[in-house]
């Protein structure tokens, strides 16, 4: 090979590893992404899920956290918090609950997507236990009280007094794992 | 390397020109073959592109629903995107890159001429499968040319698989012809050449080839996400999965970004080839100009998020994509002024190509400074998704990247048919689609202004009077790039004979050669002192 085939060989060879590099680099975006979104708290990511560690409240402060329930689109569960709002202190663990209600005639699964505003509170708000951690399976006409169980941590900002924890309800029916069967039932079924 | 560039011409079967019949065009590896086929495709690409346009103009020229459906208007804004900038403006280029940077540098030919002719032929392909979405069940795309999941995904047609095909087709294309520039600039050069003495028109494509690389990857990863979330179960978008719609968006435009430099750097070097020929100077600041191309392109992977101000970002986030986007405004500042004092007691004359490229200098500023508004990301939430932003991109690519391309042929068909360009009727095609292209675009600034939406089929009765001579405009421009096919095919087929300078101010390795060039140019290399 001449030389100068040599050179564009050498050449193209690395031009192709940049684009092979390039097209992981589009892939290395997804966990990336998440990374930011978790260490910054940004999006509303909860991250913080699993149990802690049991400390006094601060007792001198509380705030205020809401409670939202939605459905996406197409989803035809009823799907609301029991409460909407309740008042802890930074440290105390809280107990509250969703009610949840499939109107149709047939089994249904759900998967509720969570997401905390502001963002700046979202990596203070430490979910222990909660109904988002698994994919909620009603029958037809079923209704259910899905618990959270959670701590807002002391070291939240003095400044934030609210926090809003919202659900956003999934129909992941045809998509689930065993959900297999149901998929070629009707979609949507009318309320 | 006198004797390497022998050994590349070992094709030897061709040395003494053309092959006759199809197989010239399918099997040729000539660097003008190459070249033409591109621009021909380009050509056709823009005339099918411009005609879904018209159809959109037309539906839009009285509010309340007359022609199409709005399902088959969603199709057309998407596809007439999708065509303009991967079928006509991208291939314009790279047919432009292969005319004219080996005879710039003093090359034989392209550096690797069998993928070269591989780059090329996978585009009809590629654009045939788009284009036939269009007559399959459900439609063609119609998610726009972002294609923003989920509508790309869970509400996309079914020839959404199409598409992506299609998308994956050019990207290969497009990353198979940055290699063989990019192989072509540094590895071809004639002794002497060295980089800073490179037309900047080439200078230009080696960066836009280095984007091309950086980028084409990346949009081709986002489509493979979107085909696993569509048929193998994955969720990269899907919220109900733990994906995020949002990611979405920042993958798109870390490609889309770049691709806007990508459409318009190429640009930059042809004007500064023009005007410095026909206003009888030496181009001002030429390394202020490699430069001020050089940080466009760096720049241009740090501001992809002012597409996205509206999406939620943080203050933080808002700030820095602000700041850097206005950053942008410098080079290209540096380049605007460069032109201007190129021309600056210059022996200026006017024939169509420079007439393109004066256009070009002015209503890509135009275009310059509405996107400076859009930079401003308080202001951006009233102005995003607004036919501002069709206003703003309209003015970059079509009086920008569109005009340049016209000058450029303008400009260098004496130089591969041998036959000067009819002047009057050049001038005429200028004179219409400058009168066209601000009548079409301008209103649709102060339509946006006053909060119409894109992508809409019909509209609220006190945008129908912007919206009506938009429509107008639209048709004066569109036919009379009827005139631009008539001066090309009246060009290659006669007319006076061109000079080897053909005009007066030129310089440059392309006009020492004869006009036409011949098939086989710079086998031997010249001497550049």
């Amino acid at each position: 090979m001449s030389e100068l085939g040599r050179k564009n060989r050498r050449l193209v060879l690395r031009l192709l590893a940049g684009c092979v590099l390039m097209f992981g680099f589009g892939f290395a975006l997804v966990p990336l992404y998440d990374v930011f979104c978790r260490v910054t708290g940004l999006n509303g990511k909860i991250t913080n899920t699993g149990p802690v560690a049991i400390e006094d409240a601060d007792i001198s402060r509380s705030v205020q956290v809401q409670f939202i329930g939605v459905n996406n689109e197409g989803m035809p569960w009823e799907f609301r918090p029991l409460d909407t709002a309740v008042r802890v202190h930074p440290g105390e663990m809280r107990q509250t609950a969703f009610f949840a209600r499939n109107p149709t005639e047939r089994r249904m699964i759900a998967q509720a997507i969570p997401s905390v505003a502001p963002a700046e509170a979202a990596r203070y708000l430490h979910k222990i236990n909660c109904f988002c951690f698994d994919s909620q399976s009603l029958e037809g006409e079923e209704q259910v009280e899905m618990p959270v169980l959670f701590v807002v941590d002391k070291k939240l900002p003095e400044h934030i007094r609210t926090l809003t924890l919202s659900y956003t309800l999934f129909d992941i029916t045809p998509e689930a794992p065993d959900g297999q069967a149901l998929a070629s039932e009707t979609r949507r079924s009318p309320l | 390397m006198e004797s390497t560039l022998g050994q590349n011409l070992g094709d030897t079967h061709h040395a003494h020109g053309p092959a006759s019949g199809i197989g010239r065009w399918l099997f040729t590896t000539n660097h003008k073959d190459i070249g033409s086929l591109y621009l021909w495709f380009s050509l056709l690409m823009f005339l099918t592109g411009g005609t879904m346009a018209l159809l959109i103009r037309a539906e839009l020229f009285q509010p309340g629903l007359q022609l199409v459906q709005p399902e088959f208007f969603n199709q057309m804004t998407t596809m007439h995107g999708l065509i303009m900038v991967f079928g006509a403006v991208m291939p314009a280029f790279v047919g432009l890159a292969n005319w004219m940077v080996p005879m710039m540098i003093g090359a034989p030919d392209m550096a690797l001429p069998r993928m070269n002719n591989w780059s090329f032929w996978i585009l009809p392909f590629a654009f045939a499968m788009m284009i036939s979405t269009l007559f399959m069940d459900g439609g063609a795309p119609n998610f726009g040319w972002t294609f923003y999941a989920p509508l790309s995904t869970t509400y996309a047609p079914p020839s959404v698989t199409f598409f992506i095909f299609a998308i994956h087709m050019m990207g290969i294309s497009s990353i198979m012809g940055a290699i063989n520039v990019i192989a072509t600039i540094l590895n071809l050069r004639a002794p002497g050449m060295t980089m800073m003495k490179l037309p900047l028109f080439v200078w230009s494509w080696l960066i836009t080839a280095f984007l091309l690389i950086a980028v084409m990857p990346v949009l081709a990863g986002v489509v493979t996400m979107m085909l696993m979330d569509i048929h193998f179960g994955t969720s990269f978008f899907n919220a109900a999965g733990g994906g995020d719609p949002v990611l979405f968006q920042h993958v798109f435009w870390f490609f889309g970004h770049p691709e806007v430099y990508i459409m318009i750097l190429p640009a930059f070097g042809i004007i500064s080839e023009i005007i410095p020929t026909f206003a009888r100077k030496r181009l001002f600041g030429y390394a202020s100009m490699v430069y001020a191309i050089g940080s466009i392109a760096i720049l241009s992977f740090l501001v992809w998020a002012h597409h996205m101000f509206t999406v939620g970002l943080p203050l933080a986030g808002e700030l820095f994509f602000m700041f850097a986007t206005m950053l942008i405004a410098v080079p290209t500042g540096v380049k605007v002024f460069n032109w201007v004092a190129t021309m600056f007691r210059g022996s200026m004359t006017f024939e169509t190509p420079m007439l393109f490229a004066l256009a070009f200098v002015v209503l890509f500023t135009i275009g310059g400074f509405s996107g400076l508004m859009l930079a401003i990301a308080p202001a951006d939430f009233q102005y995003h998704d607004t036919y501002f932003v069709v206003a703003h991109f309209h003015y970059v690519l079509v009086p920008g990247a569109i005009f340049s391309i016209m000058a450029a042929a303008y400009y260098w068909l004496p130089k591969w048919t041998g036959h000067m360009i009819n002047e009057r009727m050049g001038k005429i095609h200028f004179w219409l689609s400058f009168v066209g292209v601000n009548i079409t675009f301008f209103p649709m600034h102060f339509v946006g202004l006053a909060g119409m939406p894109r992508r809409i089929p019909d509209y609220a009765l006190q945008f129908a009077d912007f919206n009506s001579v938009a429509s107008v405009g639209a048709f004066i421009f569109g036919l009379s790039q009827l005139l631009f096919v008539y001066n090309v095919i009246v060009c290659i087929r006669g007319g006076a004979r061109a000079t080897d300078r053909v005009w007066e101010g030129a310089h440059g390795l392309e006009w020492t050669l004869p006009s036409p060039a011949p098939y086989h140019s710079f086998s031997q290399p010249p001497v550049v002192k």
